[in-house]
């Protein structure tokens, strides 16, 4: 059972990182011009694109977290919007948190937004498809040894990849090398992405070596 | 021996201040280049002798001079685009008419940094380039003595007359046959310095008795210092300088005989920046004017597209040619060939092997191998093919072949003369390696023994023992000292170059070596009792990393980052990103911390108690895994774990979560207050919005209520006295700003005349020293007669709330908000985080110590020089003065960190109650978090030494470091201090 649900772990998370590849590569198919540096702002949105429906088809489709009840129709309406507003906060939320490091407050405002939706789409998104709206469980979740299911500690670790990621994207931006990754924000949302990709890749393998060490009370 | 924490803490910084000061001395050289004037009389070389005999030439002298008169004008701060850009066309228009038609030639002279007045004069007049020490000792001048032309004049028998900046009079004592000297430190006086240099000039033009007139105008470099290159004050001073270059052309040229024509020379000494200040690299610092002006010369036919470029040094060499004297013999300048083209070619060729003999004596002078330099090959072909060329000319080939080939010739000695200066400049910088390693083992030494007395140190007990020579490392000791004073013989014997710690007397030297060798035994007997004790007990229960909490992750990983960052030039131009960056995500991260708290153990805890709530699974199994989580942690978290259900309590709780956003927010208007750094200095920031002179009222309106703010956050721990005195020494901040013309009074309207505030900014003096007088007083009364912790609380907080008031009277007003925030910060990081959250001394001092470095630079300070706000040290002063003038610039510049310092040290001693070796940590902390980044940068600087970017870069931020660490040591010794007391009464 435990090396099954990891396997599908694996899975699901490798199905995500080949998402962000084919997102930086498949476009430059469809649109003329199109490159990760160049015209950053378009693969910004379909890179957040892309894995916000794949995170949400693996969701409906894996249902790692098996509710045992039926909820009605409404509820699941209800259940959608909040998830919704949450979102858009968490959009927000990062919007602030990049302003308050520094990020221009009024130039490049389109830039830094799709930023943070980028980073919401890695971390938000995915806590919302895995908990649902429920403040009290993503704080849990995200205190020491908060986590439940192996579902729950991927969460974990990609959340805090993409944030480190960006984190130390943030690196290179006053360096003088001129270099076209160096312009706002792209060496941000580039730090983000391969730090999303390395928790995927990471997380079944970190989880694969500490099963032993991982007690999941529940279940 | 045991030494009480605090002792050792200070006694190592202060260890580290001398090794730093050796790495200085060493680092920054005192030119070691200087002939003696008297050899540099030497013999003028001839003509090259014409190959074959029997041919001699004739011109063995120094050629006569090419001019009669000669003026320089040197307008401080005149940057390239006031004469040659849209302000030049528009404010000059005299002097753009001459550059552009008349009888000119246009240079723009290359300066190199540090873009300072003095050194900068230093190049023009001896052509050398003066070392960054310069910058240094630039308050206090003494005299050159070096070969320089000025002394060359002199002895040519030239009579000098010199107007202005008081620095050449320093420079250059009893050269002149007549001065006036006016101080450039006013920097608020725009129109006195100038007329006082303008008043003798219809005097001088019309008499016939000088030689050589220099002028050096101050008006212009006060004005960028004050108010900007972009002010409107700019565009009349420009304007009065032209009229002055007029008045001076058209006498010139009235007075001009058959016989030898008149020179102008105008320049600068160095442009400013964007900003207004200078002393680094920007290419508005860089770039000044350099203009020849003279009858002699061809008339401009077309106007010129863009002015050559050429080296401020070359003005000393072409001068020389010009006035008939030797070249000086330190001039790595070359002679700029236009202003002699209207000479004959057999001149022009004389000129410039004058110029590369010079040159390349020099290179000889200075470089062993120097004949495999290849501008010494050059330049020995090019004399050779010289000397052929007098062949033919003194045969009498006076064809245009003739002409032809001294072209040619002229050619290769420019090339020749090209390459040596090149290869002069470059080693300029020499540096005393042996001084420099010696402070290299000292600085490291120390930061070797305070980390392998951290496990040490952070115990409870806050005491360390010196290990009293064992008697094997007693011998070590003694062995040590006979290697290094060995070592030191064999040095200082061998080294050709001067070298400082070779020329201490020996007393010093060997007492040097030995510490080094006490603090070398120290650290062994260190490592010994570490290997000691983990053989003594192989489980022992060290901290493992899991328990590590993420501010703990933070503040090593932030520690290491940061000095790995000093290794890259653009980090440490931009280190202020750096710790905004991480201030920043400290602030995140107790966010966090609170988050935890407040949530998840308000949670639990009823829990606990009641066992009632049957909520879903989630919830229990998060109080199971803190339940687990909680033995395993340290001491302190057990305290934060108990404590939080009693400090949350309402509104009180919301307030604290909102804490972090509102420094967050705070720190992002500081951060938009001032721009500082290189690659986005030029930003708009606030501080140039409100400075500039359309702003005023905004300003003043600030200013006062930021001085309300100040008053409102300090008082509320004084005493009744102290409160009466902070408010009236508020007061007397605002009309001192108003006095000087930055604010206004709302009642003030129109014009009225700017004073220099001397009378306000005493006033505010005295209450500066009053309360800081009244809070020693307290500590005394604490000390002696040893009574509760509360007087010795309210004497720091006194203390600090003196210091406070003495940087609201140096800020600028639109830098008053810096220190309203930094006293926010102080308060409510200590109401709502430091206090509930229970954090220990280390933790705190370390996040002290990074408000304090974020602080240092959201006061628009970076790591270049011209960011240094001199103007600070003349408040309240007649005349400068040297010892406050220092003293009141080192603290306004490093004002942030040392009230965070200040603030610690009120924090820790009212924590004393709960942790009695909280300020002994303190201090401990704040020692080690000063010495790793210096020794680091020390070690990074040695090896980055031939570095681009080493003087405009590196250097200065040496110079910050340096500074950084002696105000350290001071703030230990404090600590120490107040340290003391507390002992005395546990031991009691
Ligand atoms: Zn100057
Ligand atoms: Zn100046």
């Amino acid at each position: 059972m435990r090396e099954a649900e990891i396997r599908r772990l694996l899975a699901a998370n490798l199905l995500c990182a080949l998402s962000v590849v084919l997102a930086a590569v498949v476009p430059a198919f469809f649109l003329d011009g199109f490159s990760v540096l160049g015209t950053h702002l378009t693969w910004l949105c379909v890179c957040s694109v892309c894995v916000a429906t794949l995170n949400i088809i693996l969701h409906l489709v894996l249902k790692p977290n098996q509710s045992p009840k039926r909820r009605s129709f409404a509820h699941k309406i209800s259940r959608f919007l909040k998830c919704c507003i949450y979102f858009f906060m968490s959009c927000i939320l990062f919007h602030a948190i990049i302003v308050l490091y520094g990020a221009p407050l009024i130039e490049l405002v389109t830039e830094t937004f799709l930023f943070a939706v980028l980073l919401s789409t890695f971390t938000t998104l995915q806590c919302l498809c895995l908990l649902g709206p429920n403040i009290q469980a993503w704080i849990r979740v995200f205190s020491k040894n908060g986590a439940m299911s192996i579902w729950e500690s991927s969460l974990q670790i990609t959340s805090m990849c993409s944030v480190l990621g960006a984190w130390f994207g943030a690196f290179p931006i006053p360096l003088d090398w001129d270099r076209p990754w160096q312009v706002w924000p792209i060496s941000c949302s580039l730090g983000a992405t391969f730090g999303y990709m390395a928790g995927l890749i990471i997380a079944p393998l970190w989880i694969h070596w500490n099963r032993k060490q991982l007690t999941y009370k529940s279940r | 021996m045991r030494l009480r924490l605090g002792v050792f803490a200070s006694f190592c910084l202060l260890v580290q201040a001398l090794g730093v000061a050796l790495f200085l001395r060493g680092f920054f050289p005192v030119p070691v280049r200087s002939v003696p004037r008297r050899e540099a009389r030497a013999d003028p070389p001839a003509e090259p002798a014409p190959p074959g005999p029997g041919m001699v030439s004739n011109w063995t002298k120094i050629p006569p001079p090419l001019f009669k008169k000669v003026v320089i004008v040197l307008i401080d701060a005149l940057r390239g685009d006031f004469v040659f850009g849209s302000k030049g066309k528009q404010f000059m228009p005299y002097t753009t008419q001459v550059v552009e038609k008349g009888t000119s030639y246009s240079f723009i002279a290359e300066a190199k940094p540090p873009t300072v007045t003095m050194p900068r004069i230093k190049a023009l007049m001896t052509g050398s380039i003066p070392g960054f020490i310069d910058v240094v000792v630039n308050l206090n001048s003494p005299a050159l003595l070096d070969d320089n032309l000025i002394w060359q004049a002199k002895t040519a028998g030239k009579r000098i007359i010199f107007y202005g900046d008081d620095t050449w009079v320093k420079l250059f004592p009893k050269h002149f046959v007549e001065y006036d000297g006016t101080t450039s430190f006013f920097v608020s006086d725009f129109t006195e310095v100038d007329d006082n240099v303008t008043r003798h000039l219809d005097r001088v033009l019309k008499r016939e008795d000088w030689d050589l007139l220099i002028l050096h105008y101050l008006g212009l470099d006060h004005i960028g210092h004050m108010t900007g290159p972009n002010s409107p004050l700019v565009g009349p001073k420009l304007r009065e300088m032209d009229n002055i270059l007029k008045k001076i052309h058209i006498s010139l040229l009235s007075k001009e005989e058959a016989s030898l024509p008149n020179l102008l020379v105008v320049c600068g000494d160095h442009g400013m920046s964007e900003t207004g200040s200078h002393g680094g690299s920007s290419e508005g610092e860089v770039h000044t004017p350099l203009l020849f002006i003279s009858s002699a010369f061809e008339k401009r036919s077309a106007p010129l597209a863009q002015p050559e470029h050429v080296q401020q040094t070359d003005l000393a060499s072409t001068l020389a040619i010009g006035l008939g004297l030797p070249i000086s013999r330190n001039s790595v300048g070359n002679l700029i060939l236009p202003v002699v083209g209207g000479k004959t070619m057999r001149e022009q060729l004389r000129f410039v092997h004058l110029n590369g003999f010079q040159l390349s004596r020099l290179l000889q002078e200075n470089t062993p191998a120097y004949e495999k330099d290849p501008g010494y090959e050059h330049f020995k072909i090019a004399e050779k093919s010289h000397g052929n060329w007098i062949k033919l000319y003194l045969e009498g080939n006076n064809s245009e072949i003739l002409l032809n080939l001294g072209k040619k010739v002229l050619k290769q000695y420019l090339d020749a003369l090209k390459t040596l200066s090149s290869s002069l400049s470059k080693q300029v910088a020499q540096y005393d390696m042996y001084s420099m390693m010696m402070g290299t083992v000292i600085i490291m030494e120390v930061l070797l023994l305070l980390l392998l007395s951290v496990p040490k140190a952070l115990s409870k007990r806050a005491e360390f023992e010196v290990p009293l020579s064992p008697p094997l490392f007693s011998l070590l000791f003694y062995l040590m000292c006979l290697m290094l004073c060995a070592v030191h013989v064999i040095v200082c014997t061998s080294a050709e170059s001067l070298c400082y710690f070779c020329s201490m007397s020996w007393l010093t030297a060997v007492g040097v070596m030995m510490l080094i060798s006490a603090l070398m035994c120290g650290i062994l007997s260190a490592i010994a009792k570490i290997f000691e004790n983990s053989r003594l007990l192989p489980k022992n229960p060290i901290v493992s990393s899991s328990n590590w909490s993420e501010i703990d992750v933070l503040i090593l990983a932030g520690t290491i980052g940061h000095v790995l960052s000093l290794g890259a030039s653009s980090f440490i131009e931009e280190e202020h990103q750096t710790w905004y960056f991480l201030i920043n995500t400290l602030c995140l991260v107790l966010c966090q911390e609170l988050c935890r708290n407040n949530f998840l153990l308000k949670e639990c805890d009823p829990q606990h108690s009641t066992n009632v709530r049957q909520n879903s699974d989630s919830i229990r199994e998060t109080s199971e895994s803190k339940n687990i989580d909680i033995p395993a942690a340290s001491n302190s978290k057990l305290g934060k774990a108990t404590s939080s259900s009693e400090f949350i309590k309402g509104s009180d709780k919301w307030i604290s979560l909102a804490t972090p956003w509102i420094i967050l927010i705070c720190c992002r208007l500081l951060r938009s207050l001032n721009q500082t750094g290189v690659q986005w200095a030029h930003r708009p920031d606030f501080g140039h919005w409100l400075t500039s002179s359309e702003h005023k009222s905004e300003l003043s309106f600030l200013a006062a209520v930021s001085l309300l703010m100040i008053f409102f956050l300090v008082q509320r721990r004084c005493s009744l006295v102290s409160k009466i005195a902070m408010a009236l020494g508020l007061l007397g901040v605002y009309s001192y700003r108003a006095a000087i013309g930055n604010v206004t009074f709302p009642w003030q309207h129109g014009g009225k005349d700017i004073s220099k505030g001397i009378t306000e900014a005493r006033f505010v003096y005295v209450f500066v020293l009053g309360i800081v007088f009244t809070g020693t007083k307290d500590l005394l009364k604490s000390q002696v007669i040893s009574a509760d912790s509360s007087t010795k609380s309210t004497g720091l907080w006194e203390v600090y709330s003196g210091l406070v008031l003495l940087a609201a009277l140096l800020f600028r007003p639109h830098n008053l908000p810096v220190l309203v925030f930094c006293l926010l910060i102080q308060t409510m990081m200590t109401k709502y985080i430091w206090i509930p959250l229970k954090f220990d001394a280390a933790q705190i001092t370390i996040m002290h110590y990074w408000f304090g470095q974020a602080f240092f630079y959201f006061q628009g300070n970076s790591n270049g020089i011209a960011t240094v706000d001199i103007s600070a040290g003349f408040v309240g002063l007649d005349s400068y003065v040297e010892l406050p003038a220092i003293f009141l610039t080192a603290f306004a510049t490093y004002a942030g960190p040392f009230l965070w310092a200040i603030h610690l040290l009120c924090y820790l001693s009212s924590e004393v109650s709960r942790n009695s070796a909280a300020v002994g940590h303190g201090c401990f902390c704040y020692a080690l978090m000063r010495s790793i980044p210096v020794a680091i940068y020390v070690v990074l600087v040695t090896g980055l030494r031939y570095h681009l970017f080493i003087w405009s870069v590196f250097s200065p931020k040496l110079l910050y470091e340096g500074v950084h660490v002696f105000i350290t040591a001071a703030v230990c010794l404090f600590f120490t201090a107040m340290d003391q007391n507390h002992s005395y009464k546990v031991q009691d």
